[in-house]
């Protein structure tokens, strides 16, 4: 990615490049313009339609050709509101890492559009690209993989600043860094250590601090928890929060630890191989999930209380997921459903609010992929 | 490979035993890894034991010392650079560190077995599960090659790996994640043991296929009346299958209880941190509660409790004494049966 830019970085500077392409120039300063314009707080600042990204699979040595594609997300669609958190679960493979490398346009998407404050970054490049990204940053899960071993703290959190000149002037930039440095706990003076002399949860810090330099909007945060002791998750949960709250920031916060997952969502999507099962609000999704996959999982969750051992039906879901290359026909997940009828097998469920709750006020009537959609008792995670 | 035991002794009885001696007894066990920059202390005078059919959990954070016990168990610790300089591990009264190799060669496999985190690791990718789990019928029994890959076939079957016939000769990477660690169980299992190690044997798995995976160990061993330990850092996965739980910090024991009273009323600033710590419904929006600061470095445990540094409890008496693990006992004075704590203040903290 930075070498991406750091071309589009010199295209600026040849001015003969620009004019090459001086048609596209003008949409692009219009689209750079939509980009910096301000969102108003609860008004959609990312919008997913229809999302979908194939991986061909091919074979052969010297004549290849593609004998098929792992459909790793199918078509995704949901509204990320300004300044919420949004949730996004499922096991792995389901494709939340994927979707997660889209909306940062970090993979080309095989159709469907992500559209950024109207602009659809599936289809944008050069400056507007460039605008777009220092607007939506990411952090990443494992921050022992994550930070390059060679490069001192300073130069890692500092490295956005070399893209985007513009955010701070190479004078201030040493400044700025500690700045960062002292805004996610860590001590300011730590600038020309290495990554190794950290802990994880320090260097999860130094990740989190080079995912704000940019004063970015958005913040997709790909497991960023889940490679940490549990003592220290808590203190980085508080730091995402305060951060949150402080720079009036969007989250996507993936992960599969649902309990995780409900203390810092707004909505939560459920994720089942490419497809998104179920989506709603915290309370809609944790405390009246009406998909069978969204109940399955909830009711797997371990709960830290050796009294819920006793109560409540606890659904063990038989085999494991199936492969992403050759998915299901109909329904995804009827091969491992107990509702499974014919029409599941024939008749692709959209996501949808269920007709049977269709108009009422209930906390069931939320979008659900099913079509026997209903509410069901089991033992509930992070209850 | 030799066959360790052809003319294997007729198994001990599965419980009891003449003498009443427990099935596993770790006693003031410490194991440290010399390095470059010095000692590090891994473990530092653990007690904890295990009787048939019971399930210890063994809780605790990365470098808190609990899969290196676990090593020191099954006689499985690099040494060097580990070193074990005190204590005790009995199996049924016998001590395991004394022994001559070849008597420990007897109980490892046969009498403890392990479950190992990282199954795809774990298993040689060279070499089909059928050959690899036949190796201990063939090690351990001396069974012919045939026989060794039926009782495969069969083991495939108890763990309920489906078509178990046509898999027997799959490599590792053909199975999934959860069918891998269904293949370790089997493997463990072969031989029926009287003991096993799980060591986070579902960190690596997803949630529903946790829940299958955990469902099996626990039905299996029932149907055994194995002893069990496991080894894990998830509260969750703790409080569902756990019968008495020990929780370490920086290779000591800091409590022991039974599972339902660790959960409502922690006697440890350490136990009481990590619960306050999971995410409840009634927090939320709030901000979580953490314990502050990092575990130690086990090259330099800090003096007196070692949890001390971040412990909101802590007083002068904590940075210079070392805390015994006692007995708690109600505030009455009557006695709380299986807990301890090892804590100066732990009556405050489990009364107050």
């Amino acid at each position: 990615m930075a070498e991406l830019d750091k071309t589009d970085g010199s295209m600026d500077a040849t001015p003969n490049v620009t004019e090459v392409v001086s048609v596209g120039a003008v949409d692009e300063t219009a689209a750079v313009a939509a980009i910096e314009a301000p969102v108003e707080r609860g008004e959609p600042i990312l919008q997913v339609r229809n999302l979908v990204k194939h991986f061909p699979l091919s074979q052969g040595i010297l004549f290849k050709r593609q004998v098929g594609a792992v459909k790793a997300v199918d078509g995704v669609s949901f509204d990320l509101y300004q300044g919420e958190t949004l949730g996004i679960v499922g096991e792995s493979g389901c494709g939340k890492s994927t979707v997660a490398r889209l909306l940062m346009a970090l993979e080309t998407a095989t159709s469907g559009e992500v559209f950024y404050k109207g602009q659809d970054i599936t289809r944008l490049s050069g400056r507007a690209l460039k605008a777009v990204r220092r607007n939506i940053q990411m952090v990443f899960q494992d921050p022992y993989t994550s930070l390059n071993p060679r490069m001192t703290v300073g130069d890692i959190i500092g490295e956005p600043f070399d893209i985007h000149p513009e955010v701070a002037p190479k004078g201030d930039r040493r400044a700025k860094v500690q700045e960062l440095l002292d805004v996610v706990g860590l001590n300011p003076e730590y600038i020309n250590r290495y990554p190794h002399q950290f802990s994880g949860g320090q260097r999860q810090r130094i990740g989190i601090a080079r995912g704000l330099a940019l004063n970015p909007e958005i913040i997709i945060c790909d497991e960023p928890v889940s490679a940490l002791d549990v003592s220290v998750q808590a203190q980085v949960i508080n730091l995402m929060e305060k951060l949150q709250d402080e720079f009036n920031l969007s989250y996507v916060f993936i992960a599969h630890d649902l309990s995780i997952v409900r203390h810092i969502s707004d909505r939560v999507g459920v994720m089942y191989l490419g497809k998104m099962a179920e989506i709603g609000t915290d309370a809609e999704i944790y405390d009246h999930p009406t998909h069978p996959y969204t109940q399955a999982l909830l009711s797997a969750v371990p709960v830290p209380d050796p009294e819920a051992r006793e109560r409540g039906e606890r659904i063990i879901l038989a085999g494991d997921v199936p492969s992403p290359a050759n998915p299901p026909s109909g329904c995804r997940f009827r091969t491992r459903c107990w509702k499974a009828q014919d029409k599941c097998s024939t008749e692709m469920p959209l996501l949808a609010v269920p007709e049977r709750f269709k108009g009422s006020d209930s906390p069931a009537a939320h979008e659900s992929a099913c079509h026997f959609a209903e509410e069901k008792d089991i033992v509930g995670a992070a209850s | 490979m030799t066959i360790i035991d052809k003319t294997a002794d007729i198994p001990a009885p599965r419980s009891g035993g003449p003498d009443d001696a427990r099935l596993l007894e770790v006693r003031d066990l410490h194991v440290e890894f010399h390095t470059r920059d010095g000692v590090a202390k891994a473990v530092n005078g653990v007690n904890y034991s295990v009787d048939s059919g019971e399930t210890l959990a063994v809780l605790g954070e990365s470098g808190s010392g609990k899969s290196v016990t676990a090593q020191a168990i099954m006689g499985i610790l690099d040494m060097p650079p580990g070193k074990i300089p005190q204590g005790q591990i009995l199996y049924r009264g016998q001590d395991m560190l004394t022994m001559s190799n070849e008597e420990r060669r007897k109980i490892r496999g046969q009498k403890i077995a392990m479950i190992f985190q990282d199954a795809l690791s774990s298993l040689n990718p060279v070499l089909s599960v059928g050959y690899q789990l036949g190796e201990m019928f063939r090690v351990h029994q001396g069974l012919s090659r045939k026989q060794a890959k039926l009782k495969a076939i069969e083991l495939m079957e108890r763990v309920k790996i489906p078509a178990a016939k046509q898999r027997v000769g799959d490599y590792p990477h053909q199975f999934s994640g959860g069918m891998r660690q269904r293949i370790m169980i089997a493997m463990a299992l072969a031989l029926e043991p009287d003991l096993i190690i799980a060591d986070e044997p579902t960190t690596a798995l997803d949630v529903t296929v946790q829940a299958q995976v955990m469902d099996l160990l626990k039905e299996l061993q029932t149907e055994f009346n194995m002893g069990l330990i496991l080894i894990t850092h998830d509260l969750g996965v703790v409080a569902d299958v756990a019968d008495k739980i020990a929780v370490m910090y920086a290779g000591r024991i800091v409590e022991t209880a039974p599972v339902h009273e660790l959960y409502k009323r922690p006697a440890h600033p350490y136990t009481r941190g990590l619960l306050d710590s999971i995410p409840r419904l009634d927090q939320k929006g709030q901000e979580l509660y953490a314990i502050k600061g990092l575990p130690p470095n086990l090259l330099k445990i800090p003096s007196g409790c070692a949890f001390n540094p971040r412990c909101p409890k802590a007083e002068d008496i904590c940075r210079t004494e070392i805390p015994a693990l006692v007995p708690v006992s109600e505030q009455d004075g009557s006695e709380l049966p299986g807990r301890g704590s090892a804590c100066h203040f732990w009556k405050e903290t489990i009364h107050g």
